[in-house]
Order: C-alpha cells, then structure tokens, then sequence
C-alpha cells in the first residue's frame, strides 16, 4: 500500500499478514497502515479477509505471520494480559449487530466501560448520557437494546465505544443491518465524532455508500491489498 | 431534463423575471449545470408563446427594467401533467465505462487496470459529495441531489465489482484452458 508520501510514521500498521481458519489462508500477506485521525475504510468482497484483517489489527487475534505494530510497539507480540488492557484503554470496537449488552438500559451499557476505566457509578452514567445525546439518543437512556430501533442501538454502541476517549476505533460492517437513512445517520455521527476527537476509525464494509465517507479506500481481494487504481 | 418545466415549476411560487429564475434554478439544483441567461430568456419567450406562461409586467427596481412573468392555467395544467408522467426507466445500456471495457476485451487490453482506475475516480467523486452532504446545515436540496449523484455512481461501482470479479473468473478459465 501506498503511503502517499505522508512520512509521518503510522499508529497502526499491519505488514505482511498471513491469517489461516483452518485450511482456508484468509489473509495472505496483506499491508495496510492507518495513520492519527484518519478514517480508513478496508472493503473487498465477502471472503476477502476484511475481518480477519480487523481482528489482526485490533489484537483480537493473532497473525500466523507478519507484524501489527501499534504506536510504535509490537502489538502481536504483547502478553495476553497486556493485549487487553491495550484494547480496553486505546481501542474501540463496533460490530454490525452493535453488541450491547441486552440486559442493561442503553445508559448503563455506555457507563459499563466508563466504570471498568475507572469512574465512579454516578460520574459514569453522567458521561454516559453526555455521550448519549451527541449520538442523538436522546430519550431512549433508559430503553433496554431490544427495545430501541436498530440505528438508535447501533448509535448507543458507537457512544459506548467512543466513550472512554480510545485512539481507534475499529467499526465492522457498522451500518450492515441498516436502512440507508440510519446507516447515513449512524456514519455522519460516527465520523463527526471521530474528527472532533482526532480518533482513528479503521471501518470494514462492503457498501461503497459507507466507504466514501473515509478518507481513503483500502481494497482486499483474496486475502491481499489489491492494486489501487488512481484517480486521473 | 426539462427546463421548461422546471422554469414553470418555479414560477409557480409567484411572478418572477428571468434573472432570478436562473438564481433560483441554481440554488434548487446545486449539482446540476448552471443554466445559461440566453436559455432561460429562450425557454420563457417559449411558454409564452405556447401559452403556458404570460408577461406581467416590467419591474425595475432601481436596476435595468425587467420583465417579469408568471404561470397561465394552462401552465399550472401542463406542469402537474409532466410532473406525475413517468421517466422511463433507461431502456438501453449506453455507457462509456460498459463501452470501454468492452473494446479493451476485443482489442486484447487490460479491462481490469481500466477498471481499478476507473473505480478509484468513482470512490473520489462519491467521497467529495459525502463531504458536501454531511456539512452540518447542509440544505435538503444540496442533501437530495449529492444522494442522487451517490446512488448511480454506487450501481456503476456494482457493475464494476461484479464485472471485475467476472473478468477473473475468464482469465482463470483461459488459463485453464
């Protein structure tokens, strides 16, 4: 992948990555490299590694080869313990079906990372709130996931993963179970707040819709970064 | 597009004179090209004439005198008539990046080069009107026409995908071959 002759050095780089599920090689040496504050969409077809890529890269799983450096340091290669506390202090993470958790009202599921970060119950539900409305959830703290339509619950979770203030943001197929006017809600939230907060968004889809409010494209084909063609 | 109809449209808000129907044009369809002063005095000496649109006077407001026109009821009929008519749906396929591919596949090229290019020159433009869309205060005009533009620029990108993927499946089976 091209860098596009930016030298700064990038927060997240992936090199040479190789992934296997069994006999299937999912990722076979793929770069890519997602440098402060930008918003890097990764899109390819079903089956191109696109996931397996965000796993790799957001240390929920491990590369069989190649490298993920993460600010400089070897992300793959940290301790299990050490991997965790990473990704719950520097990372976030949204999935197509947003994850909540299905007991707690949406309120408490933004508090729950606030109050595993540290904050005192009462101080987490306020930020949580505050977090709440700048999504545009407002009037639904109290609704339990399955009780909210589905962009209002996919915008609880992107307030719940940008709460703690994480330096990336990994968002998989985010708007994937959404109608096209929630999906441009959920994205123009996502990427309002990720501009303001100079939080890096590392966003997998397969929607060229969702894609082009990234700043760059980055496209998979079996498993590698496929050419990039260049605008004339 | 019509712009006759669209003119009439815009004059069903009341009275109005050329230079500012062309303004109004402008700002109502902000993605589409401006329209020139020569067509617009054209186009009104036209409904005119068909007896869609009449002259109501002469405003001058301080400024160069300036004829103003309005809609007839003929031209209120005619514009709810074009206005529920059906566009029908393109009924050929008559597009360059079709056409190029297609030549690139008789003349021995390289389609899928073409079409990586071509997608990455797709994906800019979409970026630029996600970026004009999503200004905070953006106006439902300016939002209706860059989802427009979006929409057929994402069925091209489909038609390139699938076209691009179909490109693979051939060259593997000529290689097999």
């Amino acid at each position: 992948m091209s860098n596009q002759g930016d030298s700064s050095v990038p927060l997240l780089a992936g090199r040479d990555l190789v992934k296997a599920h069994g006999r299937t090689e999912a990722l076979r040496g793929a770069s890519v490299e997602l440098r402060v504050g930008e918003i890097l969409a990764v899109t390819g077809a079903s089956g191109s590694g696109k996931s397996t890529l965000l796993h790799c890269l957001a240390g929920i799983v491990r590369p069989d080869a190649g490298a993920v450096t993460y600010d400089g340091s070897r992300l793959d290669q940290l301790p299990e313990r050490r991997l965790s506390e990473l990704r719950r202090s520097d990372f976030g993470v949204v999935f197509q079906f947003g994850q909540l958790i299905p007991e707690l009202t949406a309120l408490d599921n933004v508090a729950l990372p606030l109050m595993l970060a540290g904050a005192a119950r009462a101080e987490a539900r306020v930020r949580a709130g505050a977090w709440l409305e700048r999504f545009g959830v407002r009037g639904q703290e109290g609704l339990r996931p399955g009780e909210m339509s589905g962009g209002q619950a996919q915008r609880a979770a992107l307030a719940r993963a940008l709460a703690t203030g994480p330096k990336v943001v990994f968002a998989d197929e985010p708007t994937g179970a959404l109608d096209s006017l929630a999906s441009e809600q959920v994205m123009t939230s996502l990427v309002h707040t990720a501009r303001e907060s100079g939080t890096a968004v590392l966003l997998i889809t397969h929607d060229a819709q969702v894609a082009a409010y990234a700043d760059r494209e980055v496209r998979l084909s079996d498993g590698t970064v496929a050419p990039a063609g260049v605008a004339a | 597009m019509s712009t006759r109809h669209i003119l009439l449209g815009l004059l069903e808000a009341g009275p109005s004179h050329g230079y500012d129907l062309k303004r109004r044009h402008d700002e109502r369809f902000p993605q589409a090209r401006p329209l020139a002063y020569g067509q617009v005095y054209t186009t009104l000496q036209r409904l005119v004439r068909d007896g869609l649109a009449e002259v109501e006077g002469t405003d001058a407001d301080g400024g160069p005198e300036r004829t103003l026109y309005r809609s007839t009821d003929g031209g209120a009929r005619e514009l709810t008539r074009w206005a529920g008519e059906i566009a029908p749906p393109a009924p050929f396929v008559a597009n360059e990046i079709f056409a190029k591919v297609v030549v690139s596949i008789l003349a021995g090229g390289d389609p899928a080069a073409y079409l990586r290019t071509q997608r990455a020159a797709h994906m800019e433009r979409m970026r630029e009107l996600t970026a004009v869309k999503t200004v905070p205060g953006a106006d439902l005009a300016t939002v209706l026409s860059a989802d427009y533009a979006l929409n057929h620029l994402d069925a091209d990108l489909r038609w390139m995908n699938t076209t691009a993927a179909r490109l693979t499946t051939l060259t593997a089976e000529v290689d097999a071959a």
